[in-house]
């Protein structure tokens, strides 16, 4: 366990110091929170209460997104494209041989990333938005503390997914096409462009049953107090089962693609 | 040459390369199903009609396309510049920007630039109540290369920041995507200020809001005059000659990491 809260650490502090890269990433959050605003508040204009949102709620849903890109990896976990390489490059027979697990490792490095990227891109493009737009905002502490509860699955549910796409390269190598598909869900499912309450009929329903949606709907909800009381176990049992589910499918491909390492090596 | 290279190599596994292609196709597309569910459910935005966002969607989109084609391997240049593997490109005897924008040439880029095409024709198709002058006709390929010019002029001003600012590709990218996805909507949904910063100081309006205005018989936003309409290629050669300078003196001031 130890050991693991010093990956985890070690995760923070390595991506703490790309300072300008961070500062890179705030700019880019707020230009594109800008964007999405305004064509919120053209939509929501003609719509009111589209999606059970009202203008408040769907101007806040797009800074809580802007938030969350990179601590749910929306658009990549930010750990992938690096597990890939080793797999490609056979580095990963190293980390094999380490006398901790693989999955665990890289999961501890990846809290880690998630929760300075919460801090150093996700406070600030946040703070600007509500700045200049009318967004709402919890009252209570309790709502904020469930948020973050709802958030840290949405990272762990995103973890599994890019986890499964990195393993997906022991077989192709390449893993090009995985990560491209990865990445549409990620745009299109988590609800980055569109809430997903606005996804009409079946492509709706499809939508919110899927694991993207752990990623931002479900914690912008839950930050949105659309879960009453006890409600929100609701909201993270949603999360949990995915993440669980996710996880152990991990562990299995892991599990398989190691015993493909070691009759490659013999 | 080097573009050649990464084709071939691409090319190597043909149904790879359909794939990819596909998907790069299918994600694009989705990024305007966006659109159509949002037009599922409203009639306009910001009194714009679905086929009069397909035109600016379609225009801003093939732009895009055509400059992320050509120079949409710059923002991996930062990392070249870091760990200094940029000498190699240095002492080969071809302009370095040609080779950092023909590294990892990615042939697949051509979806983007399908789907911009597709959607410019349906929106086309669907636009009613354009009277179509020789005039208008003339402005629309015009509209696409000029634009595409501008963005690629962006990209290369982008990259020339990465000479100092090694990590900084993503605020590039805030004006090029951003930019992209801004110009997809109507002038008239985003704040005047906003509107005037893009035909004032970042000349994002010249790659479709202003010519394309005038093909939908609109008026100019942020009380610009209607003439502006045709000074997209002035601007892009302008915004040509002002990347090519920033490159150079970036390319100047390029000190290896000396490892």
């Amino acid at each position: 366990m130890r050991l693991y809260a010093t990956v985890a650490a070690g995760g923070f502090r390595r991506h703490a110091t790309y300072r300008v890269a961070t500062a890179a990433g705030v700019f880019t959050n707020t230009v594109f929170g800008f964007i999405l605003s305004y064509t919120y508040i053209a939509l929501w204009d003609v719509r009111p209460t589209l999606g059970g949102y009202d203008m408040a709620d769907a101007l806040a849903y797009v800074w809580i997104g802007q938030a969350l890109i990179t601590v749910c990896g929306l658009m990549g976990g930010g750990f992938e494209e690096e597990l890939i390489e080793r797999i490609r490059t056979g580095d990963i027979a190293v980390d094999l041989y380490r006398p901790a697990d693989l999955q665990a490792w890289w999961f501890a490095a990846n809290l880690g990333r998630a929760a300075y990227q919460l801090l150093g891109r996700g406070i600030a493009p946040m703070l600007f938005g509500a700045l200049v737009f009318d967004l709402t905002l919890p009252s209570s502490p309790w709502t904020w503390l469930a948020f973050l509860g709802s958030v840290t699955l949405g990272a762990i549910v995103s973890f599994a997914v890019w986890y499964l796409v990195a393993m997906s390269a022991f077989w192709l190598l390449d893993g090009q096409g995985v990560l491209q598909v990865a990445w549409l869900g990620g745009l299109f499912f988590s609800g980055m462009l569109l809430p997903l309450n606005v996804f009409p009929g079946a492509l709706g329903e499809l939508a919110r049953v899927l694991p993207w949606a752990s990623m931002l709907q479900v914690p912008a909800d839950v930050y949105l107090g659309r879960y009453e009381g006890w409600g929100v176990l609701g909201a993270y049992a949603f999360q949990g089962c995915w993440a669980v589910v996710l996880l152990a499918t991990g562990r299995a491909v892991q599990a398989a693609a190691t015993r493909k390492v070691v009759v490659q090596g013999g | 040459m080097v573009a050649g290279m990464w084709i071939r190599s691409t090319l190597t596994y043909r149904s790879s390369f359909a794939l990819t292609l596909l998907s790069s196709l299918l994600v694009t597309f989705f990024d305007f199903v966006v659109i159509l569910l949002m037009f599922g459910q409203v009639s306009g935005l910001g009194g714009f009609s679905f086929a009069e966002v397909a035109f600016l969607y379609g225009t801003a989109g093939t732009s895009f396309g055509l400059a992320d084609l050509v120079m949409g391997s710059l923002p991996r240049m930062g990392k070249r510049v870091r760990d200094g593997s940029l000498d190699t490109f240095l002492l080969r005897p071809a302009p370095v920007l040609a080779q950092v924008a023909a590294d990892r040439f990615a042939l697949r880029r051509l979806g983007r630039i399908a789907q911009g095409l597709l959607v410019l024709v349906w929106g086309l198709v669907l636009l009613d109540g354009v009277e179509w002058t020789p005039l208008k006709v003339l402005l629309v390929p015009v509209m696409l290369l000029s634009g595409a010019l501008i963005f690629a002029a962006l990209m290369v001003l982008g990259a020339s920041t990465l000479f100092w600012l090694q990590d900084a590709a993503e605020v590039t990218s805030s004006f090029t995507y951003g930019g992209n996805t801004m110009l997809q909507y109507p002038p008239t949904i985003f704040a005047q200020d906003l509107v005037r910063g893009v035909v004032f100081v970042v000349p994002l309006a010249f790659v479709n809001w202003l010519p394309a205005l005038y093909v939908l018989g609109r008026t100019p936003p942020a009380g610009v005059p209607g003439w502006t309409a045709f000074l997209s290629p002035v601007i892009a050669v302008v915004c040509c000659a002002v990347a090519g300078l920033a490159w150079r003196t970036g390319l100047r001031s390029y000190r290896s990491t000396g490892s």
